[in-house]
């Protein structure tokens, strides 16, 4: 077979037209919420570090984290928090060759996204 | 690494639509990539109208209907048309299965037929598979034995034979590893799925002696760890077999033999 344009082969498509699966899509998001929370702790952080400068810091860094704006990343952090926490336990019931059967993964991934919706909420009710 | 979207050169056109089967009613539209290397313009999608009621019900019998019948230059493999050589391993409907045993009644709408994703494409629905060939190859998919050769036969156990069930029935179609994102990121030095579970093959087998020189040639970051246990590799596999559970497997025996 003429083996030509060999070079030039385009590359044919991937996430484009692959159908999403609740165990992409969870795995996915696993790695959005961590690197998410990584600013939330540099907010919280500041908001420390605000608090030990004195009033006028803290003030502004307050109103900043109080603000609704502030208040929506702060709500959506504790949501990545849970989704984080439930997906690192189902990494390791995985990581001990358990839970790998495909119905049983995709049980976990409903888990997941159920149980951080769930204890987002609890948390709000009660803080 | 990681790149969303397709380069230059793979940015898909609309194509042409072929006329529609004459008096035929139940009519089924199929929209499949193309891209001729000899015209050196981008890939395209066209649209065929096949007549359902005169065409088999498997999706690999309507693109052999197109060829016959609307399109002879619409190229894919094919061989066996029992989902037993892997040959057709294609896109259909967002997801990678063989065009030969997935029926037409499991897709709604138009039904959407891309070559393997994130492979480089020698001719319309055909992936260049040379590397995914050579991965295979590298996981030294054979016994490896230092005893002396048996005058029969390597005896096995029931109990150890049924080990191998799952894992000896991969046709090597591409499917999994084509479907895996950490694949298409980075293929270059991961194994993939297909060539792991092969690996694990040989390595849960009892008459097998190579099995630290197995161990030891994955212990990369790259060839093994790549795995983030996405799943799709299981959740697409044409002849449902689990490659995520022996990538997982083989994690497993990593940590058992460094405690």
């Amino acid at each position: 077979m003429a083996d030509f344009n060999r070079g030039n082969r385009p590359l044919s498509p991937h996430l484009q037209v692959y159908r999403p699966q609740i165990t992409s899509v969870t795995s996915i998001f696993t790695r959005i919420t961590g690197n998410a929370l990584i600013v939330a702790a540099i907010l919280i952080v500041w908001w420390f570090l605000a608090a030990a400068k004195g009033p006028e810091a803290f003030a502004r860094a307050d109103w900043v984290l109080t603000s609704w704006i502030g208040d929506l990343v702060m709500t959506l952090s504790v949501w990545a928090l849970w989704y984080h926490t439930l997906a690192g336990i189902r990494h390791v019931i995985w990581d001990a060759g358990r839970g790998l059967e495909l119905k049983t993964a995709e049980r976990l991934g409903l888990a997941v996204i159920g149980g951080s919706a769930l204890l987002t909420l609890l948390t709000i009710i009660v803080v | 690494m990681v790149e969303l979207t397709l380069p230059a050169n793979s940015v898909i056109r609309t194509g042409k639509t072929w006329p529609k089967p004459a008096g035929a009613t139940n009519v089924r539209e199929f929209r499949i990539y193309r891209w001729d290397p000899d015209t050196g313009e981008n890939p395209r999608v066209d649209s065929y109208f096949v007549d359902l009621d005169a065409c088999g019900p498997m999706v690999l019998d309507a693109l052999i209907k197109i060829k016959n019948e609307i399109d002879p230059t619409l190229t894919f493999r094919r061989s066996c048309r029992e989902g037993i050589c892997g040959s057709c391993a294609m896109n259909i409907d967002g997801i990678n299965t063989l065009a030969c045993t997935y029926g037409m009644d499991e897709i709604k709408g138009p039904v959407k037929i891309y070559p393997l994703p994130h492979m480089p494409v020698v001719k319309d629905l055909i992936p260049d598979l040379t590397h995914f060939y050579a991965q295979h190859a590298s996981v030294m998919p054979w016994l490896e034995t230092e005893s002396n050769e048996p005058a029969k036969e390597w005896r096995q156990s029931p109990e150890d034979r049924k080990k191998l069930d799952g894992l000896y029935e991969c046709i090597m179609c591409a499917s999994c590893s084509t479907a895996c994102p950490s694949y298409w990121w980075n293929g270059d030095k991961y194994l993939g799925p297909a060539a792991l579970l092969h690996a694990y093959r040989w390595i849960i087998d009892s008459r097998d002696e190579a099995t630290g020189e197995r161990l030891d040639a994955l212990e990369d970051p790259f060839k093994l760890y790549r795995c983030h246990t996405i799943m799709n590799c299981t959740k697409t596999c044409p002849k449902g077999l689990n490659p995520a559970k022996a990538i997982a497997s083989i994690k497993k025996m990593m940590v058992e033999r460094a405690i």
